[in-house]
C-alpha cells in the first residue's frame, strides 16, 4: 500500500502547489475536449433530431449507423485519421498530424455517433401526438422543432455528457493522432500513461483524480437539472 | 369574441394502404355556432375526419371550406382560426401558464396582453390562479381543463375536441362534459365533438353524425338521430331500439295512424294516408300497466295490449321487450315495479305512450307486412 500512500502525497502535492505541468495538461484536456464536443454538438444535434422526428426511407438504417457508431473502437478511429492525415496520406498536405486540429477531428469523429444516437433516442421519446398538439395551436416547422427539443432537453443533456465522456477519458486515438507532445497535444489520458510507463506514480495519480473529478462533476450536474426538473414537474405548487 | 365560422367537408376520401382504411365521407357540415359530434366506434375514422377537418391531416380528395373559403393544411391563416383538444391533454413541459400561452406566442401575442389572456382562459375553465404550477403535476381532469384553455384563449373559430373526456373515470367524466358543454356554448364556437358515448354526445351537440366503417351512416339534429336511428346498426350502436316500418291509415288535425301488422300506433304531425314510414318507441318513453286494470287519467293517445316476450337487467331497471300484434315494444321498468307487475314471457300488459314520444319519418321503402295485411299503397 506504501505506493499509492507515496503517490497519493506526490500527486497531492503538485494539484495544490498549482503545479504548471499538471494543470497546463488538465486545461489542454479540457479546451480540446470541450472543443470536439461543441463541433459535435453541432452536428450531431441536427442530424439526431432529424432522425428522431421524422420519418424517411433509410431512417432505421440512419439509427443502426449512429448505435453502431457508439461502439466504434477508438483505435480504430486513431488509426484511421492518422493514415489520413500521415504525410502520404490523402489529407497529408495539410501537417496536421501530431497537431491540435486533428486531435479534436479524431475526438469528434467517436463523439458525433454518441451525440447523434441519444439525440435520436430522445427526439423519439417525445409523443408524436404532441406535435400534433402544437401544430393545432397553429405552430409552424420551427416552433414545432422547437417544443421537440424543449420537451427532450433531458435526453439532450445526456447526449452532451455521453459526447463530452467519451472523449476525455479516451487514450488511443489522441495518443495515435497527438503524439502526446508536452505542451501541445499532451492530455490527461495520455500523460497517465506516459507517466506510468515511467513509473512517475505521483503525477499520473494527481491526473487520474482531476480526470475523476471532471466525470464526477458533469454527473452531478446533470443529476441536478434532471432532478430538479423532475421535482418540479412532479409537484411544485 | 370573434364571430364563429361555418365548417364543411365534401367529398372527402383518405385511404390508408397499410391497414385497408378507408374515409368516405360524401358531405359533412358544422352550421357557424353549432356543436357536432361525430358518433361511432373506435376505428369509424372519426379522428381520421377531426384531423381533415382541423387542417392537421391531407385527405386523398375533397375540399374544406372554411366560413365559405377553400381551405387546406397550408392555409396558415385557416389553421390559426381553429384549435383542438385531444383526448390526452399533451401539456408540455412547463408551467400551466406557459402551456396556455403557447398559441398566443405563436401568433406573436405580446406578454402583458398574454398573461391577461391566460387569466381569463383559466378562470374559465375553473382554474383561476394556477399560472405558476408545473403542468405535468395536475390530476387529469385538471390537466384536460388546461388543454381545453389553452384552445379557448386563443378564441377560435372553430374548436375540435377528440374524445377529450374518454380517459377520465366516469364520475369526472359526467361533471366535466356538463362543463364543457357550458363553456362551449358561452364561447359560441363552432365545435367538433369525437366522442363513442351516446350520452356525452346529447349533451354537448346539436347535431350528431355516426360514423361507422369510414362513412358517416346518419346525421341530423342530436335528438332525431339519436331517438329514430338511421338503420339497424345505428340502432344497436346507440343502443336504442331499432325503427319499424309502417303505413299511413289515416292523418288529420295534427294526428297520424300508423299501421304495423294489427297493430295502430298514433303520432303526432302530418303525412298522406298510404305514405310508408319508418318510426320508434324508445323503452323510457313506455309506460307498462297490468292488463285490464284501470288507467289513471292519462293524455297518452297509444294504449297497446302486448304480451312480455323476454325481461333483461340492465342496471337498476328492467329492459322488457313486448309483442303487440307484431309491433315489437321495449320498456324500461325499475325493478320495483317489474316485479310487482309480475312480468316475465307470456304476461299480458298494456303499453301506455304519448304520440309525441313516437320519432317517425316517411320512408320510400314499403314495409315488409304491408302487402300481407291487405293495406293498399298507392
Amino acid at each position: 500500500m506504501q505506493i499509492f500512500v507515496d503517490a497519493w502525497s506526490e500527486g497531492w502535492a503538485m494539484l495544490i502547489s498549482g503545479s504548471v505541468g499538471v494543470w497546463q495538461i488538465v486545461g489542454t484536456s479540457i479546451l480540446l475536449s470541450g472543443t470536439a464536443t461543441l463541433l459535435a454538438l453541432l452536428i450531431g444535434l441536427p442530424v439526431g433530431y432529424l432522425v428522431g422526428a421524422k420519418r424517411f426511407l433509410g431512417r432505421r438504417a440512419a439509427l443502426v449507423i449512429f448505435n453502431a457508431g457508439m461502439g466504434l473502437p477508438p483505435t480504430v478511429v486513431g488509426l484511421v485519421v492518422a493514415m489520413t492525415f500521415s504525410r502520404r496520406g490523402p489529407l497529408g498536405f495539410m501537417n496536421l498530424l501530431y497537431t491540435r486540429p486533428v486531435v479534436v477531428i479524431a475526438q469528434l469523429i467517436i463523439a458525433v455517433p454518441v451525440v447523434m444516437a441519444i439525440t435520436a433516442a430522445a427526439v423519439s421519446a417525445v409523443p408524436r401526438d404532441l406535435t400534433l398538439q402544437a401544430r393545432s395551436l397553429g405552430a409552424g416547422a420551427l416552433r414545432v422543432g422547437a417544443l421537440i427539443l424543449s420537451e427532450a432537453r433531458m435526453g439532450l443533456l445526456a447526449a452532451v455528457a455521453g459526447g463530452f465522456g467519451a472523449i476525455i477519458s479516451e487514450v488511443g486515438a489522441v495518443q495515435m493522432v497527438g503524439g502526446n507532445l508536452e505542451g501541445d497535444t499532451r492530455v490527461m489520458t495520455t500523460a497517465m500513461v506516459q507517466f506510468t510507463r515511467q513509473g512517475d506514480y505521483g503525477p499520473a495519480l494527481a491526473l487520474a483524480v482531476v480526470l475523476m473529478a471532471i466525470v464526477i462533476f458533469v454527473n452531478i450536474v446533470l443529476t441536478g437539472f434532471q432532478t430538479s426538473a423532475d421535482h418540479w414537474e412532479a409537484g411544485a405548487r | 369574441m370573434t364571430a364563429p365560422l361555418g365548417l364543411v367537408a365534401e367529398n372527402i376520401t383518405r385511404a390508408f394502404a397499410r391497414s385497408g382504411f378507408t374515409l368516405q365521407v360524401d358531405r359533412v357540415e358544422v352550421p357557424a355556432g353549432t356543436v357536432l359530434a361525430l358518433l361511432g366506434p373506435s376505428g369509424s375514422g372519426k379522428t381520421t375526419l377531426l384531423h381533415i377537418l382541423g387542417l392537421l391531416e391531407r385527405p386523398d380528395a375533397g375540399r374544406i371550406l372554411l366560413g365559405g373559403r377553400d381551405v387546406d393544411a397550408r392555409d396558415q391563416t385557416a389553421r390559426r382560426q381553429i384549435a383542438a383538444v385531444f383526448q390526452r391533454p399533451y401539456l408540455f413541459k412547463g408551467s400551466v401558464a406557459a402551456n396556455v400561452e403557447y398559441g398566443l406566442a405563436v401568433r406573436g401575442v405580446g406578454g402583458a396582453e398574454r398573461a391577461e389572456r391566460v387569466a381569463v382562459a383559466l378562470a374559465r375553465v375553473g382554474l383561476a390562479g394556477y399560472e405558476p404550477r408545473s403542468a405535468l403535476s395536475l390530476s387529469g381532469g385538471e390537466a384536460q381543463r388546461v388543454s381545453l384553455a389553452r384552445a379557448l384563449v386563443l378564441e377560435p373559430r372553430v374548436l375540435l375536441l377528440d374524445e377529450p373526456l374518454a380517459s377520465l373515470d366516469p364520475l369526472l367524466k359526467r361533471a366535466l362534459t356538463r362543463d364543457f358543454a357550458r363553456i362551449l356554448r358561452e364561447s359560441g364556437a363552432t365545435a367538433v365533438w369525437v366522442t363513442h358515448d351516446q350520452d356525452e354526445a346529447l349533451v354537448v351537440a346539436d347535431h350528431v353524425a355516426v360514423m361507422n366503417a369510414g362513412r358517416i351512416v346518419a346525421c341530423g339534429p342530436a335528438d332525431d338521430v339519436t331517438e329514430l336511428p338511421a338503420d339497424e346498426w345505428t340502432a344497436s350502436f346507440l343502443g336504442v331500439e331499432e325503427p319499424q316500418t309502417g303505413i299511413v291509415e289515416h292523418s288529420g288535425e295534427g294526428l297520424v295512424d300508423i299501421g304495423h301488422g294489427e297493430a295502430r300506433v298514433v303520432v303526432t304531425g302530418y303525412a298522406p294516408a298510404g305514405s310508408a314510414v319508418v318510426f320508434a318507441v324508445q323503452p323510457h318513453d313506455v309506460i307498462l300497466f297490468e292488463a285490464g286494470a284501470q288507467l289513471p287519467p292519462t293524455t297518452a293517445r297509444n294504449q297497446i295490449a302486448a304480451r312480455v316476450v323476454s325481461s333483461e337487467t340492465r342496471g337498476a331497471t328492467n329492459y322488457i321487450v313486448l309483442d303487440a300484434s307484431g309491433l315489437r315494444l321495449a320498456a324500461s321498468v325499475s325493478r320495483a315495479a317489474s316485479a310487482d307487475l309480475g312480468l316475465a314471457p307470456g304476461i299480458p300488459v298494456l303499453a301506455v305512450f304519448k304520440a309525441t314520444a313516437v320519432r317517425w319519418r316517411v320512408s320510400d321503402q314499403l314495409p315488409n307486412h304491408a302487402s300481407g295485411n291487405g293495406d293498399s299503397i298507392d
